[in-house]
């Protein structure tokens, strides 16, 4: 392995050498705000966490249980609203993005530092806005449909304040990956050669700068529907409330991609490493990467099928849903003939990777179940739904991201995870999830409706057992947690290039110094080149 | 391979080209902020034609007009604030900034008499779907001419500690790109609303 890489810091904290508050707050180096990012997302994926806990934990019983329904609609909405945009469109990008980016590119830093910086403020910002609204806590859904979130008690237009510089922080960040893309790649570094979490992530980019405007101008039109009563989604006034449903899908179907692609890009980058093998079809994953990106712009209606949409637009959104799995499909087969007669080696980064394929093709066959026209009305707004969005959001986005935090570990820190603990996390989280959303399948396929507080008695076995899933789930996560509050401190110190990976941000030392690279590295071949001589592995 | 030129060079990577590929996509997020609104504008006009027929009759059409004189005027110094920097004139910079900052202030101004002027006809956001996209529209805009006017201060002080030169104006340039965006915006804006009539 190529390890024992001199640091270029001499202190051996590299950029983590100089301490205090300030140094965080006003830093300039993406590797510090990609840290900052890391724990500011990493805190609300725990809170989002603990009310699905909660949640299931009402479900458990068919009745009222511990908590009343009013309750029950703020558990699941705060459970919603938080995991989407505060935890799962900012996790990847935000955060191994903002620390990864530069240095895959061979680059000191993002093109516009200060905006970066800027950036991870107005987010902040727009948090301490989101949860001053919640003094009167969100009724209305993550979705937030009128008319009911134009009438509902809860502070929307503050809600919709604080999104709106959540979204704008998401703006300036895919805006400085994209320009950081174009112009700082190092000497050598041609689009063919460029790591495929870069293309991922710049696929990512391009939705992130074209769909965030649009939830923006929505966000601006609710507030002025509740402070003014401007009409747009209200039918007496000659508005239209299936025009808030477009806005809104228009933004937020692209976006389930934003989330998707950065985990797709990690797991392109994992599964050539840990096979020892050069990724399979590299062109085709980078194309897919942008063919995924386009197609996610054109499906938006499939999110109203049953709203009253006109039927010919559905049997066209329908016909160009499928149209998202043909590149879709063509990663994972890349994936698999990587994986196919490679030297495999199971440490828990390629854990977390082979879970978020086997994870990721249940939720991706089970697509196709609600993109049918006919097959959607009876599962529509079933269970059948949040099992599908759970193994795609979770089995896939959530299980990239971790595999991206165990892979990306020691560079960040400078100290190496303990194995032993990752594993036993591994399993719990995949059983736990597993127990937890298979069983929701099957409730949605029998009629279970998604979001009732109350329901028929004869679902709640069902229940009970996706709540003891929960349960082994959070174990899991707890025990993952552990591994990493527990090495940060006491881990082994990691070497340079403890995996034995060709891209460039393990040319360096660990944890990388201020500048990432002592002379900016001159780029001569592609970074999957295992096998051949000299190359990582030799 | 390129040599580190120390922190300092780390943290200002991006040079003239770099910020101009960065405003051009800037821009672009804030054409699809403000295609939403065109977008609903479309919709709901094909809907009810005859209500933004009646709508825009209602609008003054002569201070509009006058705005957009002044807005495309506040362009042009921007123009020959830039044209002249690249020389390396200063001061002229100085005065063009100061104009369009004036010419700017002028456009709130007028603005700001057409809505007083609706407030007194009782003709408010709600009132119809009309006036709805009306105020919503223009306040937006007038909202991003506020914006660029606090840009062009901060350009005015920068300039006036003498940081800009023929060989370093990238900020002067980017705000104009903005500032030209905003107007035309506004050259959309004012047929759409003001001449449908």
């Amino acid at each position: 392995m190529a390890d024992g890489i001199s640091g270029a810091s001499g202190t051996g904290r590299g950029y983590l050498a100089e301490t205090g508050l300030r140094s965080w707050a006003f830093s300039l180096d993406h590797k510090r705000i990609g840290v900052m990012y890391l724990y500011t997302t990493m805190f609300f994926f725990l809170v989002g966490g603990l009310f699905a806990e909660l949640l299931r934990l009402k479900l458990m019983t068919p009745g009222p249980g511990f908590v009343s329904d009013k309750t029950y609609n703020v558990f699941f909405t705060l459970h919603g609203a938080l995991m989407i945009f505060l935890f799962i469109i900012p996790a990847i990008p935000s955060a191994l993005g903002n620390f990864f980016i530069p240095m895959m590119v061979g680059a000191h830093d993002v093109a516009f530092p200060r905006l970066n910086l800027a950036g991870y403020w107005i987010f902040l910002a727009g948090i301490v806005v989101v949860i001053a609204s919640l003094v009167r806590p969100m009724d209305t859904g993550w979705t937030f449909y009128t008319p009911y979130s134009a009438k509902s008690g809860a502070a929307v237009t503050l809600l919709s304040f604080g999104l709106f510089l959540v979204g704008m922080s998401s703006i300036l960040t895919g805006l400085n990956f994209i320009i950081t893309i174009h112009t700082q790649r190092a000497p050598g570094m041609t689009w063919s050669r460029m790591p495929l979490f870069i293309w991922g992530m710049y696929a990512t980019s391009v939705i992130q700068v074209l769909a965030t405007p649009v939830i923006g101008m929505t966000f601006i039109l609710l507030a002025a529907e509740r402070l003014f009563g401007v009409g747009f989604f209200d039918p007496a006034k000659g508005g239209d409330p299936l025009l808030f449903q477009h806005f809104f899908w228009f933004y937020s179907h692209p976006v389930v991609y934003v989330m998707i692609l950065p985990a797709m890009g990690i797991i392109s980058e994992i599964i050539p490493v840990f096979s020892r093998k050069p990724i399979f079809g590299y062109k085709a994953i980078a194309y897919s990467s942008m063919a995924i990106a386009l197609a996610g712009f054109l499906v938006w209606g499939h999110h109203m099928f049953v709203s009253g949409m006109s039927s010919v637009a559905a049997v066209i959104f329908s016909l160009l849903t499928f149209s998202v799995a043909v590149p879709t499909g063509v990663k994972v087969f890349n994936w698999i003939a990587t994986l196919y007669r490679g030297s495999i080696s199971f440490e828990s980064p390629m854990l977390y990777a082979l879970m978020f394929i086997f994870l990721f093709i249940i939720g991706g066959l089970t697509g196709p179940f609600l993109g049918s026209l006919g097959t959607n009305v009876q599962l529509h707004d079933t269970y059948f739904v949040v099992a599908h969005f759970h193994y795609t959001m979770m089995g896939g986005t959530v299980m990239g991201w971790l595999a991206g935090l165990h892979y990306w570990f020691p560079k960040m820190t400078g100290r190496m995870l303990s194995e032993k603990l990752a594993r036993r996390a591994a399993v719990l989280i995949l059983i736990g999830f597993n127990v937890t959303f298979f069983t929701m399948f099957i409730l949605g396929y029998k009629g279970m409706p998604r979001r009732w507080a109350e329901y028929p008695v004869q679902y709640q076995t069902m229940h009970i057992i996706a709540t003891v899933g929960s349960w082994v789930l959070a174990a899991g996560i707890i025990v993952m947690v552990w591994n990493f509050t527990r090495s940060l401190y006491r881990g082994e110190a990691a070497p340079g290039n403890p995996w034995g990976a060709l891209t460039l941000e393990w040319q360096t030392a660990s944890p990388p110094p201020v500048e990432n690279f002592e002379v900016i590295p001159t780029v001569t071949e592609w970074p999957y080149s295992f096998g051949r001589k000299g190359a990582g592995d030799a | 391979m390129h040599e580190l030129g120390g922190a300092e060079a780390a943290h200002t990577a991006g040079g003239p080209e770099t910020a101009r590929l960065g405003i051009w996509l800037f821009l672009a997020t804030e054409v699809l902020l403000f295609g939403g609104l065109f977008t609903a504008y479309t919709v709901f006009r094909m809907q009810d034609p005859a209500l933004f027929h009646a709508g825009s009759l209602k609008l003054n059409r002569m201070l509009g007009a006058a705005n957009t004189v002044v807005l495309i005027c506040s362009s042009l110094t921007v123009a020959l604030g830039l044209a002249a920097i690249r020389e390396g004139k200063i001061r002229m910079l100085k005065v063009f900034l100061g104009l369009t900052l004036l010419l700017g202030a002028g456009f709130l101004g007028i603005k700001a008499i057409e809505y007083s002027e609706h407030f007194a006809r009782r003709e408010f956001p709600g009132t119809d779907l009309f006036f709805s996209l009306y105020f919503v529209m223009t306040a937006l805009h007038a909202f991003h001419i506020a914006a660029g006017l606090a840009v062009f201060s901060g350009l005015l002080w920068l300039a006036a500690k003498g940081k800009f030169d023929a060989g370093y104006h990238t900020p002067v340039e980017v705000a104009g790109l903005y500032w030209h965006f905003v107007d035309v915006v506004w050259i959309y804006l004012f047929p759409l609303l003001y001449l449908i009539g």
